[in-house]
């Protein structure tokens, strides 16, 4: 070997690392996956990687108990008006954390990607974890990239993983509401879902609708300041509210009772969910949360909510009561009622 | 969005249900036709507000529900063939066949798709023109006129590798086998609105006159309905059998004549099976000799097929007014959303889901107390 031949860094000199897709190569663990971190996913994210690139991520953190959520995200479409799976990937996690009351500190991204996926897109999604990462104040400290065959897999799915503290005396839980509770939401509802599903292939439809993702522990925060006993925080993602209401109706032994004329469904998600024969409670939302706490001082939280830009629109919807353990039950806007049942699985509109 | 919110206005329905019992001397039995009525009825709690001993009887609308087991197997049959794209709309993948639903043929690899329109289905066929992608055409005369479209255009474009799984049912046909089944309740129909709103209205004055019920073409927001039962019940107070015509804004008397010059071009009548009721003489629409080449059943060969139904499920008195879907002995055990025996269980319209998903309280505090 002369001394004027420089072989760090050499590769086979095969056109693929410029390739405008994904290959298999970029999961091969090899030089092709080191560039996709170094080039593509680490300036993507910005400030919020951390870029130690050891084998695991060593992490400090303060006094307390550690909150731990993992979450998978397979959007499709992985654009929608208001956001991206990049968003999700990020805000979802970070809420997963805010419902036990803790403040969400490390994200770890995983990335499963089809071949043939464009570079353009995987750069637009890593671009919005990285902005939604800042936004919540959370560092990307760990990842881990995969490419699977066309065909095997869809454009890019996500996963996350979050580490959080919760603060001492802290007790939030799905068990902890009891009769007498109210029910509050932090704002509209159905809005995310509908956006997602009105640029869904086939079913495409004009609407201003936008995704609400959003990170919540800031609202969280200002919520646990009042001192108030908050009993439970779930946030309505898949099933909508119907599912998570009647989560916590089963986990804590009470009965729940929605007034439908109090909900705050939003124009258009009423329209499009009138339109496909949907229900706007069991729409996915994904910036909003439900929040249980004792009747009495219910007010003064809605006050507190309202302080914070994601708790602006934020209402009492229903309370928790002795009858129909375990059922969510609504009083519709006529006068009559209703069982709000958990979603069996996907929701199908509905043939006319 | 104009007539959604105008319609459900609490205030006005308060005004309509005052209405109602100010005028109601007696019980009633009258039938909504529609699925989509009956889920309005028991969504917004409607029933819950008339007077007392007036009662709706749940008919057989729902084109899920209605939909024969037979031609369910015939549509696995053919959604599991290499090489085919199953076309159908969302709430079809859930309804169980002999053994098995769409959603597993999916699973085990079938290319099975839900679209929202029939058109849809034959884009995708102009798109892969390899494969062989068949829509699952069922539904009242709602929907018959897309799916007609759709056949019509496929044979004007000359797309060969497109066809349509059909078992298309009628209305008027199962009023009157209702009105000739010896243990009929039904006093009165508030007739589906979006069936006339095809078809005109000509087709039910002489039901209304042959078989002395009053006949309301009713409309499916809560202020819809309200009015459809406020009318029927003066019409039944006061002794009069009649059509009557109570969702203006959508239907005249002569109905879409384009759409019905295009049905009569597309579709012959046939004697239909319904699902849980039996063979209704000329009850539902087949494609006509003209359009022969677009029938998936000759296509693919499972005219051979021949399925019984559920010996538990009762929802054929469910369709028939005769009993409630809770009188039913399998309602809420043997059968539910999750695993229904009989489709009135599988569709959100169907008479027995709206009552699982909406009724199972009632149901409950009514056997207990």
């Amino acid at each position: 070997m002369t001394n004027d031949l420089d072989f760090e860094g050499w590769t086979c000199p095969l056109p693929l690392r410029d390739t405008p897709t994904i290959v298999m190569g970029h999961g091969g663990g090899g030089a092709m996956s080191g560039e996709l971190i170094e080039q593509l996913f680490l300036p993507a994210f910005g400030g919020a990687a951390r870029a130690e690139l050891g084998d695991s991520a060593v992490l400090t953190v303060p006094h307390g108990r550690l909150a731990f959520s993992t979450d998978s995200f397979v959007v499709k479409p992985m654009f929608f008006p208001g956001g991206s799976i990049g968003d999700l990937a990020v805000n979802g996690t970070v809420n997963d954390l805010a419902m036990s009351g803790a403040t969400p500190l490390y994200l770890s991204t995983a990335f499963i990607l089809a071949e043939g996926t464009p570079m353009s897109d995987i750069g637009r999604v890593a671009t919005a974890i990285g902005k939604a990462a800042e936004v919540a104040g959370v560092q990307l400290v760990t990842g881990d990239t995969k490419v699977v065959d066309s065909g095997s897999g869809d454009g890019i799915y996500v996963n996350t993983a979050g580490i959080g503290v919760i603060a001492d005396g802290v007790e939030i839980g799905p068990h902890r509401a009891r009769a007498g509770d109210a029910v509050l939401v932090s704002g509209d509802i159905g809005v995310h879902g509908v956006a997602v599903m009105s640029c869904r292939e086939g079913l495409e439809f004009g609407t201003t609708i936008e995704s609400d993702s959003a990170p919540l522990h800031g609202l969280v925060a200002e919520m646990l300041a009042t001192g108030i006993d908050v009993r439970v925080l779930r946030d309505p993602t898949r099933g909508g509210v119907s599912a998570t209401l009647n989560e916590i109706a089963r986990a804590s032994g009470v009965g729940i009772e929605l007034v439908e004329r109090d909900l705050p469904i939003p124009p258009g998600v009423r329209d499009a969910c009138g339109l496909l024969g949907l229900d706007p409670l069991q729409v996915a939302n994904e910036g909003k949360l439900l929040a249980i706490v004792p009747a009495d001082r219910a007010e003064e939280m809605l006050e507190a909510m309202r302080r914070h830009p994601n708790g602006a629109r934020a209402r009492r919807i229903g309370a928790c009561v002795e009858d129909h353990p375990r059922m969510v039950v609504a009083r519709t806007g006529l006068g009559g009622t209703r069982v709000i049942d958990l979603p069996i699985g996907e929701q199908l509109p509905r043939i006319c | 969005m104009k007539y959604l919110d105008e319609f459900s206005d609490p205030d006005l329905a308060a005004r309509l249900v005052d209405e109602i019992h100010a005028v109601t001397t007696r019980p009633w039995a009258m039938m909504e036709v529609c699925g989509g009525q009956t889920h309005s009825i028991i969504r917004h709690g409607i029933d819950q507000l008339l007077p007392e001993g007036v009662e709706m009887i749940h008919g057989p609308g729902c084109p899920v529900c209605v939909t024969p087991l037979e031609t369910i197997d015939k549509a696995l049959a053919i959604a599991e063939q290499p090489g085919v794209i199953f076309c159908s709309f969302g709430d079809m993948l859930r309804v169980p066949g002999s053994s098995k639903d769409l959603f597993s043929i999916k699973s085990a690899g079938g290319d099975v798709r839900v679209v929202y329109s029939p058109l849809d289905a034959l884009k995708l066929a102009r798109d892969n023109p390899d494969r062989q992608v068949v829509f699952f055409g069922i539904g009242f005369e709602t929907t018959a006129p897309a799916n007609a479209m759709t056949v019509y255009q496929a044979k004007r474009q000359g797309i060969t590798n497109f066809s349509l799984l059909v078992s298309h049912v009628l209305v008027p046909p199962a009023i009157a086998a209702i009105m000739e089944s010896p243990r009929c309740r039904v006093q009165a129909f508030l007739a589906a609105g979006h069936v006339c709103s095809v078809m005109g209205t000509s087709e039910y004055p002489p039901l209304a006159e042959r078989y002395g019920v009053p006949i309301v073409v009713t409309g499916f927001e809560p202020l819809d309905i309200l009015e459809g039962i406020r009318r029927t019940l003066l019409q039944l107070e006061s002794g009069r059998h009649e059509l009557e015509n109570a969702y203006p804004r959508a239907v005249t008397d002569q109905g879409n004549l384009a759409a019905m010059e295009m049905l009569r071009d597309v579709f012959e009548v046939t004697d239909r099976t319904w699902r849980g009721i039996g063979m209704i003489p000329g009850s539902g629409w087949k494609l006509s000799e003209r359009y022969a080449d677009f029938d998936a059943e000759r296509r693919f060969s499972v005219t051979d097929i021949h399925t019984a139904e559920s010996a538990l499920c009762r929802s054929g008195e469910v369709l028939q007014g005769l009993i409630k879907p809770h009188e039913c002995a399998a309602f809420g055990k043997e059968c539910t959303p999750r695993k229904p025996l009989g489709a009135t269980m599988v569709s959100s319209e169907g008479a027995c889901a709206a009552y699982y998903t909406y009724r199972r309280l009632d149901l409950l505090t009514t056997t207990s107390s």
